[in-house]
């Protein structure tokens, strides 16, 4: 009998290693997996990449992580809020590596990931300082910018509802990055409200399809 | 003669007016969230967020926020009846594929070839951050702007080029000032209105490129 889920979030985390690229679902607070953020701070890998809209809001969640000072390098559309402060200090301090990506950029290198992709041409971002170095193309009149995908090792993502197989169904605009960050890492845990039986998810409101996740625990 | 520059509220009730009924638009975050409540009652307008929401609604009553409904810029929402979520590649999909009807941006600066710099002030030490808005300049059938005509110290913000870090080229379609509305067009910007008192001459001496008016 196949069962995704497992018993705590220890053994969700198990097995990151150090130097991974680990995703992390959410905007903002939204559709964040905090619970599964702090079993990684717990869990103790180190010099991660990690791969998310943002970088962190006050001292919870991704902001614990980078605080811990577990990440070498994020990657994300928009570090800078009023309350990312954690994030400001150690990119003014040198201590994190940072790459700056256009949100459309960054949820469409993760689908194509997912999707088995090589790589896009976008008219986002030609010309402006986010492109540069890029290969680039005109195609029908309008000028391209090469954008490749992105991995992960790992993708840590929430959703509302999973069953046993890994079907998952999320709640409100907290779905966000996380069903396309469960298509593009080797390993998706997911994190949800409620275990429910086989079965009991509408198979046609199933947004995840159990194939993209690997564990999952109720929180 | 005295003239008056439009409020912030004025200046989104002005964007508003040219809203259709039955647009698809995305409002990006600050002063363009403002033309949100001021969409004239009895047009169905339909609002995106790009985290993942069609037919997003009103900031909801004080103590009913749901922090998985929140928008762009974090604030808690609501949803329309008849309304939508998706996940953020098709959300964005709605953005870069060209489905929106119209999106309203901030702006710092704006060039006479319709460039737009809206994400960094490129000034060493700051960090740099520029969510949806390459994606957005660039996706929409029209772009529009609403920013005040000068910076605080005075400095005109529609210039020949932009010395800003660019987030899009030429991709801007009409700007809305505190004190005019200035279409971009291929043969340069033409000024279509402005507030009430001002002297032409006045609009042109605070805008650092050439401006021909509406006949």
């Amino acid at each position: 009998m196949i069962d995704k889920t497992v018993k705590s979030l220890a053994d969700a985390v198990a097995g990151i290693r150090d130097g991974a690229t680990v995703m992390i679902g959410g905007f903002g607070g939204a559709g964040q997996p905090a619970e599964l953020v702090d079993a990684l701070i717990e869990q103790g890998a180190k010099d991660l990449t990690i791969v998310n809209n943002n970088a962190g809001n006050g001292e919870t969640g991704l902001a614990a992580l980078l605080k811990a000072g577990r990440v070498r390098r994020i990657v994300c559309s928009f570090p800078r809020q009023a309350d990312s402060h954690v994030f400001d200090a150690l990119y003014r301090a040198g201590k994190i590596e940072l790459e700056l990506v256009p949100q459309g950029n960054l949820a469409e290198r993760i689908r194509a990931a997912g999707a088995g992709i090589g790589a896009f041409f976008t008219p986002t971002g030609y010309g402006t300082e986010l492109a540069r170095g890029k290969e680039t193309r005109r195609i029908d009149g309008r000028d391209h910018v090469l954008e490749h995908p992105i991995r992960a090792d790992v993708a840590l993502i929430k959703a509302l509802r999973g069953d046993r197989w890994g079907n998952l169904v999320y709640r409100k605009a907290a779905r966000n990055f996380n069903p396309i960050m469960a298509t593009a890492a080797a390993t998706t845990v997911a994190q949800v409200d409620e275990i429910v039986e086989l079965g009991a998810l509408d198979p046609e409101h199933i947004v995840t399809p159990g194939i993209h996740v690997t564990r999952v625990v109720r929180v | 003669m005295a003239y008056e520059k439009l409020s912030r509220d004025a200046m989104a009730a002005r964007v508003a007016r040219d809203i259709p009924e039955g647009a698809y638009v995305n409002l990006g975050i600050g002063l363009p969230t403002l033309v949100g409540n001021h969409l004239p009652p009895g047009r169905e307008i339909f609002l995106h967020s790009e985290n993942g929401i069609l037919g997003m609604g009103p900031a909801p009553p004080k103590g009913q926020e749901d922090w998985d409904l929140i928008n762009a810029g974090k604030q808690p929402v609501t949803l329309l009846t008849g309304g939508a979520f998706f996940h953020h590649a098709d959300s964005f999909g709605i953005m870069r594929g060209g489905h929106l009807d119209i999106c309203v941006l901030g702006a710092f600066q704006v060039s006479a070839g319709g460039d737009l710099a809206n994400w960094s002030t490129g000034e060493p030490g700051a960090i740099p951050a520029v969510g949806g808005a390459m994606d957005l300049a660039i996706g929409a059938k029209a772009t529009y702007i609403m920013m005040e005509h000068v910076t605080k110290g005075g400095e005109p913000k529609i210039v020949e080029r932009c010395t800003y870090p660019l987030t899009g080229i030429g991709c801007v379609k009409r700007i809305y000032t505190d004190l005019a509305v200035i279409d971009v067009t291929p043969q340069g910007l033409r000024a279509i209105e402005w507030v009430p008192g001002l002297p032409f001459e006045t609009l042109q001496s605070l805008t650092a490129a050439p401006l021909s008016r509406a006949a």
